[in-house]
């Protein structure tokens, strides 16, 4: 095979366009020419201008404005857009219809508690978030763990699933006091109820993503004697990527869900509680401007963990995952 | 690579060299009986020595795929034995040469870079990077894809894809390499390309191919031996010698002998499906 890139022109071109080559010249026979002549049409000269390579534009959605390309703006702008309007409709309605503070506020108001109360409520902020993220890190450890043992032994799969399907189908709500019963400290079940709520997708995406290497790849790791250390590794691991990706997705969402919701059941209090406890507590003094701002944190906290998530996904697949490519037709 | 090759005319390896030596494979009475109950195989028996190029060719379900599984050691024989009489036991109990495997799709990792996925193998052999990175650049620069290292496999044409995949196969500078229609998903001139190219890596690597197809111009282009196989139950129906030296050019496709090897290799593939309607 000596023939450096033979085929290479016919498939995608990676060192840019070819040059364009001019025309052929045309040959035409004597009644097309004498037709031609009678018509006064000059075939040498072509009907539309020739147009030069770096004439020719690029798509649209490639053209960049202050930096960013065309076909992103839209994708902000919207959304944008739709929260502004909303956020302005409430306000109209709630000073039109005189709904007093203590039914529903302003959202400038609760701006306005938000930073007001701030330094109490980053406190519980950051005690939910790493409630969260500790659990959401113990589901990906002990959902990876358990996944790859289901694929090395289908009878420990066979045997544990059903098991790991119970857990995910109790609502949490209702183990949780038993929880916080068996639990002598009261960060560590609420670390375990949003654990137990977070784990069961990542076990599952990723068991099915560890079991859906290509076959045939499964085969050539077999011809060439590969371990089973060496075929998980370097074939199923990856594989599963994107799968477990998915996973990690939802289950981030779930941890946050699984934190707030065992806080609420929990509901303890003192300086080392979370935004949960901060929603209750302001529900039973009747401020609702107060109520509003920390249920604004939780949401934008299941916000930011989400875009995390989703960044870190898009970084380990972009260059080979059809699920983070951009397509251009 | 080209000071290799033997002088142009002589056939890579002379039949009576062949004859000679000892088969580097010898299939005995194999056959193959699916848990479904289809019978696969029957009770074939096959030599092919060493550094020949034998092609499998017969209708689909004549079992040509399932005899490479076996012969790749991915499957076990129902009866019969699969032998390499050159080989001797290594450590593990296994007597097979070194062997690769090209299967229909280019099979590659679609995470990996092409320098990454034809370094796969000789990184399951436990070779260390810089050593395996060295090999698996020259292999690919042997296929003709020096410059694409880095590419990865969706960036590459479903030719290029199938470069990577025979580099990856060589970089283990194999015995004996098996191939399963490996080129029936290409376009006409990408595959006259890769047979053309595929010709030269076998005359100067000197390894045995079997190559599993479908088209009797393919399998009377590339090699010295067509072995007909008929279907249900499969079963070897005819073993055909094309005694064309080797270089092998593009005249070659045009020539006399061309066609009437064409002709000769069609009549016994219709033979063996007629023989089957018969029964």
């Amino acid at each position: 095979m000596s023939t450096p890139g033979a085929e290479l022109g016919a498939g995608v071109s990676l060192r840019g366009a070819p040059k364009a080559s001019p025309p052929p010249p045309t040959k035409r026979s004597p009644a097309a020419e004498e037709l031609a002549q009678a018509m006064d049409i000059d075939h040498a000269r072509p009907l539309v201008a020739p147009v030069a390579d770096e004439d020719i534009p690029v798509a649209d959605h490639e053209r960049r404005i202050a930096g960013l390309r065309a076909s992103t703006w839209p994708r902000l702008l919207a959304p944008l857009v739709l929260g502004l309007a909303f956020l302005g409709l409430w306000t109209l309605v709630v000073r039109v219809r005189q709904i007093p503070v203590y039914i529903l506020p302003e959202p400038w108001v609760i701006a306005q508690t938000l930073v007001k109360d701030w330094s109490s409520l980053s406190g519980s902020l950051w005690i939910t978030l790493s409630i969260s993220m500790a659990a959401l890190t113990a589901a990906v450890v002990v959902g990876m763990l358990l996944a790859v043992l289901f694929t090395q032994s289908k009878w420990l799969e066979r045997s544990l699933f059903p098991y790991a399907i119970v857990m995910q189908v109790t609502p949490v709500v209702a183990i949780a006091p038993l929880i916080i019963i068996w639990a002598d400290n009261v960060m560590l079940s609420l670390l375990i109820c949003a654990w137990l709520v977070a784990f069961f997708p990542i076990l599952s995406n990723t068991t099915l993503g560890l079991n859906s290497a290509d076959h045939h790849l499964v085969n050539l790791f077999q011809l060439y004697r590969a371990s089973r250390w060496q075929t998980l590794w370097n074939l199923r691991l990856p594989a599963a990527m994107p799968y477990f990706l998915g996973g990690l997705r939802i289950s981030g969402g779930l941890s946050l869900i699984g934190a707030v919701v065992a806080e609420f059941v929990a509901g303890t209090g003192g300086a080392e509680s979370g935004l949960a406890y901060r929603i209750l507590e302001a529900g039973y003094q009747l401020q609702i401007p107060r109520m509003f701002a920390a249920l604004t944190l939780v949401s934008l906290c299941g916000v930011a963990i989400f875009a995390g998530l989703s960044l870190i996904s898009h970084l380990s697949l972009r260059h080979w995952h059809d699920s983070a490519m951009r397509r251009e037709n | 690579m080209s000071a290799l090759l033997p002088p142009d005319g002589a056939s890579a390896v002379p039949a009576e060299e062949v004859a000679r030596e000892k088969p580097l494979l010898r299939c005995r009475t194999v056959s193959k009986r699916f848990s479904n109950g289809t019978l696969a195989l029957k009770e074939v028996d096959l030599d092919v020595g060493q550094r020949q190029f034998v092609s499998l060719l017969g209708p689909s379900g004549c079992g040509k795929s399932t005899l490479l599984k076996l012969i790749s050691g991915l499957g076990e024989p129902s009866a019969g034995e699969i032998e390499w009489p050159t080989s001797a036991y290594d450590a593990m109990g296994h007597a097979r040469p070194d062997l690769s495997f090209v299967f229909q799709e280019p099979t590659l990792l679609p995470w990996a870079s092409a320098l990454r996925n034809v370094a796969l193998p000789l990184k399951i052999a436990g070779l260390s990077k810089p050593e395996r990175l060295a090999r698996a650049a020259e292999a690919l620069a042997a296929v003709g894809l020096g410059g694409f290292e880095a590419a990865y496999p969706r960036e590459l044409s479903g030719g290029m894809k199938m470069r990577v995949s025979i580099a990856r196969a060589m970089v283990t500078r194999p015995r004996i390499l098996l191939m399963d229609e490996p080129f029936a998903a290409l376009d006409e001139i990408t595959r006259a390309r890769l047979n053309n190219d595929l010709l030269e890596l076998w005359r100067s690597e000197r390894f045995t191919v079997i190559f599993v197809t479908h088209s009797v111009y393919e399998s009377v282009f590339l090699s010295q031996r067509i072995v007909v196989m008929a279907p249900r139950p499969g079963r070897i129906h005819a073993d055909i010698a094309v005694d064309e030296p080797y270089p092998r050019h593009s005249t070659y496709r045009t020539s006399a002998v061309y066609a009437t090897h064409c002709s000769t290799v069609s009549a016994a593939l219709e033979d063996a499906m007629d023989r089957r309607r018969a029964a």
